[in-house]
C-alpha cells in the first residue's frame, strides 16, 4: 500500500485531473474570476466529462472561468452563494438546463471547513427568519435560534496557489485566497495549479498557508490571464 | 433639500467609531470610506481582506486584489488577507463592530431584506445574510421611498428577509430613522429642509 503523498507534481493537467469523471461533486476556487485555477477549468472542459455537480462562489461571470463550463455542457447543478451578472447561469436556469441551490455564502465556506474537518453538520444563525431556514432543523440554543447546517464534502478540489512546494504545501496571493483552502480541506482529491512551483524547504514552515497533507497533486502553470471583473481605479494626484 | 447622495454616505460615515472593524456593503455604503479620516477605521471586505484601502491608481490594478463587489482595490498598511471561512467567522462570531449595507426594505422592528425582489431575477444572497445577522451593529443607508412613492420603510416587509430584527439606524434622504421594538421609527434626525408630514406620508409605519 502507498500513500498519497508520494510525487505529487504532474507534468500536464490532464495527468492533474486523472480520475475525475462524469456526475462527480467539483467545488473550484475563485471569487468570481479572482483566484480562478485557470488551466484545470479548460482541462475538465477538454476531457469531455458532464453532468458535474459544480460547488463555487460565482461559476463564472462575463463568458469566464466557470462560465466557460456552463457553455460547455459540464455542469447539472450548481451550488453557489451568488450568481450577479452571470448570464450562463441565468438563462440556464431559467430553461431549467442546470439546478442552481444558493447559499449564504458564509454557511457556504463553513460547510466546506466542517467537511474536511470532520464535523457533518454545524448549527448557525446565517439565514434563520428566511427562506434559507426551509426544511433544516431549527434549535434553540442559550435563547437564540439556529439553522442546522450539513458538512459539503466534494470528489475534487481544483484550486489555485502563488507557492507551492513539491510536498504540496503552499501559499496563496491576496484575496486570490478565498474559498481554495477549505476546498482543498473537504475534497477526496485537490489538484493545485501553482504559479511557481519550488522545492521542498523553500518555503519556511512557518509562512506556509495550507499543509501539503491537503494537496495530492500540483500542476505548474506559470502563465494567467487574470481577467479584470470591475476595474475600478483613481487618478493619481499630480507630482505623486 | 434632501440629502444627496455624498451627504447619505457622510452620514453613515458618521456612524462609524473611531477604531472600529467595518464592513461596507456594495454601492452606497462603499462611497462611505471616502468619509473616513485616514486610520481612523479597519474596512473589512467578506471575500477575505482587512485594512481595505481605496481605488489604486491608475496602471496600479491588480486582478488578484479585489473587494466583494470584485471590483480592483488597494490594501493598506497594517492590512491582511484571509481564506472565506475565516472572513465569514470573522462575521457570524461578531468580531465585525459594524455594517452599513443597501437596502430593499427595513421594517419598523428592524427586519431587513435587501438580496431580492420578488418575482425579479434571483442574484444570489452572497454575504448579506451573514452580514445582517452576525455584525455587532447593522446601518441600513436607502432611498427611503421608491420613485413611485411605495414604502420601502415599512411596518412588515414583503420582501424575502434577509435576517430579522437586525437594523438598529436607517438613514435616508429624507434623515435618520430608528426601528424600535414596538413597531415604530424613532426620528433622530430630518434632513435640512425636510418636514415630518412628508416623511410620514413616505413612510410605511408610525413615526415617533
Amino acid at each position: 500500500m502507498t500513500g498519497r503523498h508520494h510525487h505529487k507534481v504532474r507534468d500536464s493537467v490532464a495527468a492533474a485531473l486523472d480520475g475525475l469523471e462524469s456526475g462527480m461533486t467539483v467545488m473550484v476556487g475563485g471569487f468570481g474570476l479572482c483566484g480562478n485555477a485557470e488551466a484545470l477549468i479548460r482541462g475538465v472542459i477538454d476531457k469531455g466529462v458532464k453532468d458535474l455537480t459544480l460547488v463555487s462562489n460565482n461559476a463564472g461571470n462575463l463568458g469566464k472561468g466557470l462560465a466557460t463550463w456552463l457553455r460547455a455542457d459540464v455542469v447539472k447543478k450548481v451550488i453557489c452563494s451568488y450568481l450577479g451578472t452571470n448570464e450562463d447561469l441565468h438563462s440556464r436556469m431559467a430553461s431549467g438546463a442546470i439546478a442552481v441551490e444558493v447559499t449564504p455564502q458564509g454557511t457556504l465556506a463553513e460547510r466546506m471547513r466542517a467537511a474536511g474537518a470532520g464535523i457533518p453538520a454545524f448549527f448557525t444563525p446565517t439565514g434563520v427568519g428566511t427562506v434559507v431556514e426551509q426544511g433544516k432543523e431549527k434549535r434553540t440554543i442559550d435563547g437564540r435560534e439556529y439553522l442546522l447546517e450539513r458538512a459539503l464534502p466534494a470528489d475534487f478540489a481544483l484550486i489555485r496557489a502563488r507557492t507551492v512546494d513539491t510536498f504540496g504545501n503552499l501559499r496563496f496571493y491576496r484575496t486570490a485566497r478565498n474559498f481554495s483552502p477549505i476546498m482543498a480541506t473537504a475534497a477526496r482529491t485537490t489538484v493545485v495549479e501553482a504559479d511557481r512551483l519550488v522545492d521542498v524547504g523553500a518555503i519556511d514552515p512557518d509562512d506556509v498557508h495550507l499543509s501539503g497533507l491537503y494537496v495530492h497533486r500540483v500542476v505548474h502553470v506559470p502563465e494567467h490571464e487574470d481577467p479584470f471583473e470591475y476595474k475600478t481605479s483613481r487618478k493619481r494626484p499630480e507630482g505623486k | 433639500m434632501a440629502y444627496s447622495k455624498e451627504d447619505m454616505a457622510r452620514r453613515a460615515a458618521a456612524e462609524i467609531p473611531a477604531g472600529a472593524i467595518v464592513n461596507l456593503g456594495i454601492g452606497l455604503p462603499t462611497l462611505c470610506a471616502d468619509y473616513l479620516p485616514e486610520g481612523h477605521a479597519f474596512l473589512h471586505s467578506e471575500n477575505g481582506l482587512l485594512g481595505m484601502g481605496p481605488f489604486p491608481f491608475e496602471g496600479e490594478e491588480d486582478p488578484q486584489l479585489i473587494n466583494a463587489g470584485k471590483q480592483t482595490v488597494t490594501v493598506l498598511p497594517g492590512g491582511s488577507t484571509f481564506d472565506s471561512a475565516q472572513s465569514f467567522a470573522m462575521i457570524r462570531g461578531g468580531h465585525v463592530d459594524l455594517a452599513i449595507l443597501g437596502a430593499m426594505q427595513v421594517s419598523a422592528r428592524g427586519d431587513l431584506a435587501n438580496w431580492a425582489v420578488p418575482g425579479g431575477k434571483i442574484m444570489g444572497i452572497g454575504g448579506a445574510m451573514d452580514l445582517a445577522s452576525g455584525c455587532r451593529r447593522v446601518i441600513a443607508v436607502m432611498q427611503h421611498a421608491t420613485k413611485d412613492g411605495e414604502h420601502k420603510l415599512v411596518a412588515t416587509c414583503t420582501y424575502p428577509l434577509t435576517a430579522a430584527r437586525v437594523v438598529s439606524r436607517v438613514i435616508t434622504e429624507l434623515g435618520v430613522f430608528d426601528p424600535t421594538a414596538d413597531g415604530c421609527f424613532k426620528v433622530i434626525e430630518l434632513a435640512p429642509g425636510v418636514d415630518r408630514e412628508t416623511v410620514a406620508k413616505l413612510t410605511g409605519a408610525p413615526l415617533v
